[in-house]
């Protein structure tokens, strides 16, 4: 079981096969929508884990590169006249520019002032995009083209259930790649002692950088993968609570695991759901679960589990 | 598979117009309503009441017998204000729920967030937020019911107009009400000769305007001070501007028509004009008024029911309920596209809001008038009326 | 001048309220490396409480006091319930479960008390002082005077009483606190009740002001967090002079550039700084160890 475990493939497939099962064993488009959104914040939380769990570099910022990306995917098509799929791709790269410019001065910061650096960079975003009220229609938010592929319209659940779960699912195979490369294995050292990593000849900012780009990239696609789905997005995507949200995913369901992010998105994103007949005392069971959480099952839900069984199994 | 599941809800549908028709045994099933509202987060101001006036009203009508003798079976869902949750709450009334119309949400992002719903599923939606942008242009399952920030510019120029101010500065929020209305006052203030010569913002958590409100001094040839926003921003402006002594008019928005404004800003109050509905006023309202029974009945029942004081908000909620009932009665069923055109046509209704007259090309059916000048004097709002 | 005046006075007051944040923070950091991210909320209960508890008759002083003790039973509990037992989590950890607690806790007091705005009435009356021009409130004064005598008493406290020096050898050093002797979880929950009255108490002084409402808490923990940051995490000279600088920033920057990206300068500002002094403006130049 556990030799199954670590196959590289077995985390992919793993979320391959829970897509396949919902997607056909969900029948109203309200759950499929539910399921959608897991899978498009999975994937920003998969991005983060990557810096987080894997660099062990903290952002309290993330939500601004998933603004970026949703606003780049609205705000293109309408300024350069080009189709919402390419101003996605455009958003995927002036998010990696963006993250590669401000990424060498902040991970120069380390744990609460990288924190607030990071902070202050989502703040900035979310700002330039609740003011600049011409080109992105202000706080309340503006209308996104719906895209064409091949001459067909992509519309409804119906579409992006099956688009943001392959995406998943290629994201979390190419995280899982990334993380056993030569670069994935340096990342992990820098999270254990950045100073023992620089001893060995890792160069430390360089990977630093990557770890950001990458996630910053993860997550501005699933910024503008949402914008598309809805067909309208507000500055709240970008906002501090929203960054606080991917934190929560990604800790949550455990630091450094791929598939606990999947987790976490499903847990915070089905939460109100679930909650909605008590929707008065919603936050008030959230905070309170987040707490439990993180007292009781400190490394995350999956991987508590897994030593769980673990222990079992011996 | 989409097809093949219109194909089963045409089936569902028709034969349930069958059993209808047959038996009438569907007669007593409850009446499904949807309600998507920021009951919590930062706009609970507008959401709190909403609810609480909804819930409030269904009881009442339910005790009553219901509509048509069927019951209303409510079911409301909070939020926050998030446009993304506001989607997935209105995803779920419409497919989980089946729900015959929906009345929400309270802010504009979330309500156009939900736009695309109401008109893909074809099913009525009665928005409560303030924004032009909802109605116009015109959606076709698309309502509204509170004045839009338009109209409350354009009341507010009339009156500057009448005592004859040029020049004005402008202080909004930066929130969605403030920046929404600053951008439909700045509109529409060329056609009044009026001209903006100080334009300043505010967060909506902002504790200190007293910066903006210097600058806003310090230029030469203000007349009058506009404020659009809502929340504690304008509470906040009115103190700081009489803390800096500025002596020439202040005119808030429609956006702090609550008792808890005055409140709020204390002394400082007095002499601030807004326009507001009729609701404020109530007992003030002379008897011949049309909407004096209505106004007067909505605020008694809810001040008495919650024991807060009733502002326009709930008063929105209101009005969409009532305006939903009646089309309700007039289609005879709860078919969502029969009470659309119901709604459509909704004409002499006396609302909260006012008179409401519906057309295909208005979905809101309010104009100017039916906005009053208010001043606020001793701590209480007076009617200075046309001028 | 006036002008700058008016923008001065405006710029303090804001920043005093940020800086009593800050030193909540700092306490709370010093003696257990915790970043409190609820500290924003004692400041609301500060100001809530005295209004509900006012609200049913009691006279406006006792309400003060009796808030800034429920503010203190709170900060305890938070500690107790959720700190204690999460002790040796990691920093990211813990910080979720301050979040965690913030937001178990706005929550709470809008069942507790209500969603509305409230306000208290100033302590010496609002006729504007007139200072060069500048028309400041009285209320602002009381702000500024009773950040003084806080940072005054704290700083007498952390150096004359036996208490207070644990609190200090606990945040230098824990384990060697607690080898001579010192109960460090006592300390820890001590440096929790301390920097909730602290928070209550500018809720009290700032209400009059800036209004409270059950959610005021988010928006000052995240401000009170930049300016502890940026004078230097772990110092209180720093978190007062942090806090001031960003209430200025604000206010000049409102005043002078542009009141839509006032809160960006400061946040600018705060991010140049850190990439040139990466500890902050006071912060310790520290040794990793290895």
């Amino acid at each position: 079981m556990s030799r199954l475990a670590a196959h590289p493939l077995f985390v992919p497939l793993l979320i391959a096969a829970i897509v396949l099962a919902c997607g056909f064993g969900l029948g109203s488009n309200f759950y499929l929508r539910v399921a959608t959104l897991v899978w498009i914040s999975a994937l920003a939380a998969i991005g983060l884990n990557l810096l987080m769990g894997f660099a062990g570099q903290v952002s309290l910022g993330h939500a601004g590169f998933f603004g970026i990306g949703a606003y780049t995917t609205a705000v293109a098509p309408n300024v350069l006249s080009i189709s919402p799929l390419l101003a996605l791709v455009l958003g995927l790269v002036l998010s990696a520019a963006i993250a590669f410019l401000v990424g060498r001065p902040i991970l120069k910061l380390k744990g609460h002032y990288l924190a607030v650096a990071t902070l202050g960079f989502g703040i900035l975003v979310s700002m330039v995009l609740t003011n600049e009220s011409g080109l992105t229609g202000g706080p309340d938010g503006m209308t996104v083209a719906r895209p064409e592929l091949f001459g067909l319209r992509i519309r409804g659940v119906d579409h992006w259930y099956w688009i943001s779960g392959a995406v998943l699912v290629l994201g979390a195979w190419l995280a899982g790649n990334l993380v056993r490369s030569p670069t994935g294995r340096a990342l992990r050292a820098l999270h254990d002692s950045e100073v023992a990593a620089r001893v060995v000849g890792v160069d430390v900012a360089r990977y630093k950088v990557v770890a950001f780009v990458v996630s910053a990239v993860y997550t501005a696609l699933a910024g503008g993968m949402l914008a598309l789905f809805n067909g309208f997005i507000t500055p709240d995507v970008a906002g501090f609570l929203h960054s606080i949200e991917f934190v929560v995913m990604v800790v949550l369901g455990g630091l450094g695991s791929i598939f606990g992010s999947v987790v976490g998105a499903a847990i915070l994103i089905a939460l109100p759901q679930a909650l909605s007949a008590f929707q008065e005392y919603e936050h008030l069971a959230l905070g309170f679960v987040l707490m439990a959480f993180m007292i009781f099952l400190r490394k995350g839900i999956v991987p508590s589990l897994v030593a769980l069984v673990w222990r079992g199994s011996k | 598979m989409t097809r093949l599941r219109r194909l089963t809800r045409l089936a569902a549908v028709s034969a349930s117009a069958l059993a209808l028709g047959l038996t009438a045994a569907a007669a007593a099933d409850p009446i499904k309503i949807g309600s998507v509202l920021a009951v919590t987060g930062p706009a609970s101001f507008l959401g709190d009441p909403e609810e609480k006036t909804l819930q409030m009203y269904v009881d009442q009508i339910n005790e009553a017998g219901g509509v048509d003798g069927r019951q209303i079976e409510l079911i409301v869902y909070d939020s926050g204000g998030d446009p993304n949750k506001a989607r997935t709450f209105a995803t779920r009334l419409i497919e989980d729920d089946e729900v015959s119309a929906i009345i929400g949400d309270s802010t504009t992002g979330a309500t156009m967030a939900m736009v695309p719903l109401a008109q893909d599923y074809e099913v009525p939606m009665i928005s409560l937020a303030g924004a032009v942008v909802i109605i116009d242009p015109v959606k076709e399952y698309v309502f509204k019911t509170p004045h839009t920030d338009r109209m409350a510019c354009e009341k507010i120029f009339q009156d500057m107009k009448a005592n004859g101010y040029t020049k004005i500065g402008m202080i909004s929020g930066t929130g969605g009400f403030g920046k929404s209305m600053r951008e439909q006052c700045l509109d529409v203030v060329g056609t009044y000769d009026i001209e903006v010569v100080a334009d300043e913002t505010y967060g909506p958590s902002d504790a200190d305007m007293t910066p903006q409100l210097t600058k806003i001094k310090n230029t030469d040839g203000v007349q009058a001070v506009i404020n659009p926003g809502f929340g504690q921003g304008p509470a906040i402006v009115t103190r700081n501007y009489r803390q800096l002594g500025i002596d020439v008019p202040l005119y808030q928005s429609h956006g702090v028509a609550s008792k808890s404004f005055i409140e709020l800003a204390g002394d400082a109050a007095n002499g601030v004009r807004l326009p507001a509905a009729a609701l404020l006023v109530a007992d003030k309202l002379p008897d011949d008024d049309p909407q004096k029974e209505v106004v007067v009945n909505y605020k008694t029942t809810y001040e008495e029911a919650t024991g807060e004081p009733v502002s326009t908000f709930g008063g929105h909620a209101y009005d969409a309920l009532m305006m939903l009932v009646a089309a309700i009665e007039k289609a005879g069923s709860d078919d969502p596209a029969a009470i659309r055109d119901a709604l459509e046509q909704t004409s002499g209704f006396i609302g909260t809001a006012g008179e409401v007259n519906m057309s295909a090309d208005d979905h809101l059916g309010l104009d100017v008038s039916a906005f009053e000048m208010l001043e606020i004097q001793d701590g209480d709002w007076v009617i200075i009326g046309e001028n | 001048m006036a002008e700058f005046l008016q923008f001065a006075f405006s710029g303090l007051t804001v920043g005093a309220v940020y800086a009593l944040v800050a030193l909540g923070f700092t306490l709370i950091y010093n003696a257990s490396d915790v970043v409190n991210f609820a500290q924003g909320e004692f400041v609301m209960i500060g100001g809530m409480a005295t209004v509900f508890i006012a609200a049913v008759g009691v006279p406006l002083p006792v309400a003060a006091l009796s808030a800034i003790v429920v503010a203190m039973i709170v900060g305890l509990l938070l500690h107790r319930l959720a700190i204690e037992p999460a002790r040796g989590a990691d920093a990211v950890t813990l910080i979720i479960i301050t979040i965690g607690a913030s937001i178990f806790l706005r929550s709470a007091a809008s069942f507790i008390f209500d969603k509305q705005f409230h306000t208290l009435p100033p302590f010496t009356g609002d006729t504007p002082i007139l200072f060069g021009g500048a028309a400041i409130l009285p209320q602002s004064l009381w702000v500024l005077a009773g950040g003084f005598v806080i940072v005054i008493l704290l700083w007498a406290f952390m150096s004359r009483t036996i208490l207070g020096k644990a609190i200090l050898a606990t945040a230098a050093n824990r384990l060697a606190a607690r080898l001579v002797g010192i109960n460090t979880s006592y300390v820890v929950g001590l440096s929790f009740a301390l920097s909730a009255a602290i928070g209550a108490i500018a809720g009290i002084l700032v209400t009059p002001i800036t209004l409270t409402r059950y959610d005021v808490g988010t928006l000052l923990a995240l401000k009170g967090f930049a300016a502890a940051m940026f004078g230097g995490m772990g110092s209180p000279i720093g978190a007062i002079v942090g806090g001031l600088i960003i209430g200025l920033l604000e206010a000049f920057g409102a005043g002078y550039i542009s009141s839509e990206y006032k809160d960006a300068i400061a946040f600018i500002v705060i991010l140049g700084v850190l990439f040139f002094m990466p500890t902050g403006l006071f912060g310790r130049k520290s040794v990793e160890r290895v």
